[in-house]
């Protein structure tokens, strides 16, 4: 069964809860870095999140090209389903 | 068109906003240099709490007498790469001396530890390889990985499950992997399990890199570093190393035992093309050298200072970064940033100086006082350390 970019951009939502600390609103358009305003450290810290949720290892050359929610889920997906 | 420098204007205001608290930290001079310990700074007497001089050779007279004996001999500088015309009798004296004090085969001699990183890393890797590399990494690690196109796996800090984990999922391809730790990590002074990690060569295959940057001299029973204080030289495939902390000076080496690593003279875009360091340098950093080896009483010292340090500052009630064993880098946590810069200049005012280190160069993104001991610190030294501690805690009582 594939895991539906929906559901996943949930869970990715979630997650970008903790580093959210100015509470802006989410959108799978969010960029991450940018309009959360969360450093070079939190990215990697997040992204290890993400990686732990779902199983899965993102490399930081992977990251260059991922700026929003989306984007992030998408790569997510191509992950989680093709295992 | 955007200007440039417009994209560092919240860097900026940052920085103005800490400086309207007191002295610049990023911009902090000393006017005079009285010893390795001591310092002029904003025209008081200070005593150096924050410098990378573990071993306190940076006034030694035999050193400072090579030094001018160089500079007479061989000129002020190299003008030119080590591959070109600037490889003097100096640098292969040097190169030669490290390898025998390091017990391995080759070594390799470059302009700044800095440098050491980016030509190793981006020599030995390119786009086919993978690298690992803990998250509390150096910048000049990180940097070194850009620059070799690698694709490039980071794991939590010191935790060997997570590498095994990562080494699992990504396999060797078509490439080598290769896997970098540091001996000593510079913020807190906690060092990589290195026993552990490679432990992991018996089930995973990838080639370690240690950073002794902060280890050398400093760790192991002669010390070579963590490798050999952890025993597992023999599991390290490459070091590398700088000049600008324990040995007083300025540049970097890698050694290795690998038959094949001269190829990275020519292969290594930061080795290959900046001049070659200057025969002072290279003259100091021998005589410094010879000196540690020479007088490994200089470690004790060091070890006793860094305890009395720790164990002073624990006792008046201060959170340390790290206090699972004892290391020459002893770093106060400061419950906010202001507070932070509150004591760090507080600190100065009472003729102690200290590194300030701020998010998001710093682990967890801890506001942090990092203070670190050098053999040539006197006890007398030490207490008054930890006594200006107390009294810039409470000058900033309502912030903490
Ligand atoms: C872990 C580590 N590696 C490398 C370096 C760079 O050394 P250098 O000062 O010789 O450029 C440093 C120090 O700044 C360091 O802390």
């Amino acid at each position: 069964m594939t895991t539906a970019h929906k559901d996943i951009e949930a869970t990715i939502m979630r997650l970008l809860q903790a580093y959210n600390k100015e509470e802006a609103p989410l959108s799978p358009e969010t960029n991450i870095a940018a309009d959360l305003n969360i450093d070079s450290a939190d990215v990697l810290n997040f992204v290890m999140e993400v990686e732990d949720e779902f199983d899965i290892d993102i490399s930081v050359n992977e990251l260059a090209d991922i700026h929003t929610i989306s984007q992030l889920a998408a790569l997510v997906a191509e992950r989680v389903n093709a295992d | 068109m955007a200007d440039l420098l417009q994209k560092y204007e919240k860097l900026r205001r940052r920085h103005d906003d800490l400086v309207r608290f007191g002295a610049d930290a990023v911009m902090l001079v000393n006017e005079r240099l009285l010893s390795p310990t001591r310092a002029i700074i904003n025209g008081r007497e200070t005593i150096l709490a924050g410098t990378n001089n573990y071993m306190g050779v940076t006034f030694e007279p035999d050193c400072i007498a090579a030094g001018k004996r160089a500079l007479e001999q061989y000129g002020t500088g190299t003008t030119g790469s080590r591959i070109a015309n600037g490889t003097y009798a100096l640098h292969v004296q040097l190169e030669e001396a490290l390898a025998r004090f390091m017990n391995r085969r080759s070594c390799m001699v470059f302009s700044t530890g800095f440098q050491a990183n980016l030509s190793m890393i981006a020599g030995l890797c390119g786009p086919e390889d993978t690298i690992f590399i803990d998250m509390d990494s150096h910048a000049s690690i990180h940097d070194g990985c850009r620059l070799s196109g690698a694709k490039v796996v980071v794991f939590r800090h010191n935790d060997v499950e997570h590498l095994a984990k990562r080494l699992e999922r990504h396999p060797a391809e078509r490439g080598g992997r290769l896997v970098i730790v540091e001996g000593i990590y510079s913020m807190l002074g906690d060092f990589a399990p290195l026993k552990e990690i490679v432990a992991l060569k018996r089930e995973h295959d990838f080639q370690l890199l240690v950073d002794e940057a902060h280890s050398f001299g400093v760790l192991g029973e002669t010390g070579r570093g963590l490798a050999e204080m952890a025993g597992v030289e023999e599991g390290v495939d490459f070091i590398v190393g700088t000049f600008s902390k324990s040995l007083g000076g300025i540049g970097g080496y890698a050694v290795s035992n690998h038959p094949h690593f001269d190829v990275l003279r020519y292969a290594a875009r930061p080795y290959m093309f900046t001049a070659a360091p200057s025969p002072a340098s290279m003259a100091t950093t021998l005589c410094a050298l010879k000196k540690i080896e020479a007088e490994p009483e200089r470690r004790d010292i060091l070890m006793r200072n860094a305890e009395h340090l720790q164990k002073g500052l624990k006792e008046k009630g201060f959170e340390l970064g790290f206090d699972g064993a004892i290391t020459p880098v002893v770093a106060v946590i400061c419950p906010t940033e202001p507070a932070a810069v509150a004591m760090w200049n507080a600190l100065l005012e009472n003729g102690v100086y200290v590194n300030l280190a701020l998010p998001p160069g710093t682990p967890k993104k801890l506001a942090l006082l990092r203070a670190s001991v050098s053999s040539a610190h006197t006890p007398e030294e030490i207490d008054a350390v930890i006594a200006a501690f107390e009294k810039a805690r409470a000058a900033v009582a309502d912030l903490v």
